[in-house]
């Protein structure tokens, strides 16, 4: 039974990682920038998520409203300003520009949040408690809700950029960009909607993390904690 | 098309460029090109290989930034406007080698072109009147059509963006020559619709045959600006090529339609 239990933790735990992953794959497939600070991103949506929380007491998912458009604000910014200065030097300044932005974001955390490791308390029981299949193997409530988050996330985002209009000029903008200039499409703009919906999910990873390490922090009870999840912890 | 089209009082110009200098790096690749393009003509540049001419229409669309000079719409000033707004305001190009969007559907790239698009007369179900067989094909891939499909397609793409001035960038490139003239037969019904075209050819036969206005480029320079009735053969072949002719006598319609290149015979004299 062990590795039924280890296959399903794996699956559920894969939705999370999706979820980290739509964004970056995003970004890389339309503007070409691998962008190196993703990572750091969500962590700075899970840093803002408990901030909010903190002063205004919301609940974790009304945090999200807020986190989710915030971040995606910042992600147009961002690409209309310092990413889009650097591609329109070369491809490669990007690495370079996002890896000084990644180090810029953590050690930003590390002077302000110092190096201990947090986590937002849901304080809600369905969300904290956990279902057993059979006798052996226990499922926490809180994987099945983040990858049913991740499965909506990601089939809403295959709808939008098949089937509407800024998804559309999405999938044109990354095919050819001048040709898409020619339609009368600013591509500058169109690659600042697709930096935000990858800021915007990756703010929503670095939330659903953020809770599950709080989960695994207050109960750890489940079965199988991916070495992947405590190693991120540490560097954050 | 007409003689009051052309005449200098009768209107002004739709599309002008004045005394226009572009350089790619160090070489001047369009040196002081002038050029007035009035409302209802086809406007034709024809030259050789690397004469400019692509250099020039993707200038006047604003991808190419110019050295010197300007470009004007309708007499308004659009030399430092973003290409994508130049496209909203009417100069549309259909860039050479067609730059279908290939991931995106038939439909879903002539979408993309009306995203923006200026009122007008053309829609996508007019561009499907306009090409019978591509309704029936509309979900495909454009990567699974022909090359003359995937021209026709780019065309759509750029009329239903109702473009005032349309800017046609050698069409008949990589296109069989009864594909070639199928395409150029659709341009009357083009035009019928208040459009007004400006276009680079190689094929001078056929530019000849379709333009009301012309001017041969070499080097980046203007060699010949004239009508296509004002001018001979020779006078086109030298200009083409850089001979030294004197102009001769305006010959009779019916010569004209005479190849001039490739196959014409008096070619060798520019080896």
């Amino acid at each position: 039974m062990a590795w039924v239990n280890a296959i399903i933790q794996g699956i559920l735990t894969g939705g999370l990682y999706a979820l980290f992953a739509c964004g970056l794959s995003l970004m890389f497939g339309v503007m070409k920038v691998v962008n190196l600070a993703h990572g750091d991103l969500a962590v700075i949506g899970g840093y803002v998520a408990i901030g909010i929380i903190t002063v205004t007491h919301l609940p974790v998912l009304w945090s999200i409203v807020v986190v989710v458009p915030l971040m995606a604000a910042l992600g147009y910014v961002l690409q209309r300003t310092l990413i889009q200065a650097s591609l329109d030097r070369s491809v490669l300044t990007t690495l370079i520009v996002t890896f000084g932005l990644s180090v810029v974001i953590e050690n930003g955390l590390l002077q302000f949040f110092t190096a201990n490791s947090r986590a937002i308390g849901t304080g809600n029981a369905i969300i904290t408690s956990s279902f057993s299949l059979g006798s052996q193997i226990q499922i926490a409530y809180l994987l099945v809700v983040i990858f049913a988050t991740a499965v909506i996330v990601l089939l809403g985002l295959q709808y939008f950029l098949s089937r509407s209009k800024y998804g559309r000029l999405i999938r044109a903008v990354a095919d050819d960009k001048e040709a898409a200039q020619m339609c009368g499409a600013d591509y500058r703009h169109v690659f600042g909607i697709a930096a935000a919906i990858a800021f915007g999910t990756v703010a929503l990873a670095g939330i659903a993390y953020e809770v599950l390490a709080g989960y695994l922090v207050f109960l750890a009870v489940l079965v199988v904690r991916p070495e992947g999840l405590t190693a991120r912890r540490a560097r954050s | 098309m007409s003689e009051q089209g052309r005449g200098e009082d009768a209107a002004d110009p739709l599309l002008e460029v004045r005394e226009l200098t572009v350089h790619h790096g160090q070489l001047r690749a369009l040196d002081r090109i002038s050029l007035r393009v009035f409302p209802g003509e086809v406007y034709a540049i024809i030259g050789a290989n690397g004469a400019g001419k692509s250099t020039l229409l993707r200038t006047i669309a604003g991808l190419h930034h110019p050295t010197e000079g300007s470009i004007l719409l309708d007499g308004q000033d659009v030399t430092r406007v973003r290409p994508e707004r130049r496209a909203t305001r009417g100069i549309v190009l259909v860039p050479e080698g067609r730059r279908l969007f290939g991931s995106l559907s038939v439909e879903e790239n002539l979408q993309v072109g009306a995203t923006y698009a200026r009122k007008g007369p053309w829609t996508i179900e007019r561009v499907y009147e306009l090409f019978g067989w591509m309704r029936e094909r509309r979900a495909q891939r454009t990567a699974q059509l022909s090359g003359g499909e995937q021209q026709s397609v780019a065309i759509g793409r750029a009329l239903v963006a109702n473009p005032r001035v349309l800017l046609l960038d050698e069409l008949s490139l990589g296109l069989a020559p009864v594909v070639v003239q199928r395409i150029y037969g659709m341009l009357p019904q083009i035009l019928a619709t208040g459009l007004t075209v400006l276009l680079v050819e190689q094929d001078v036969s056929q530019a000849l045959r379709v333009a009301s206005h012309l001017q041969c480029l070499l080097e980046g320079h203007t060699t010949l600006e004239a009508r296509p009735a004002e001018v001979t053969a020779e006078q086109v072949e030298a200009a083409y090529f850089g001979l030294n002719v004197r102009p001769g006598p305006a010959p009779a319609v019916g010569e004209r339609s005479e190849p001039l290149w490739p196959g014409s015979t008096r070619s060798s004299r520019a080896s």
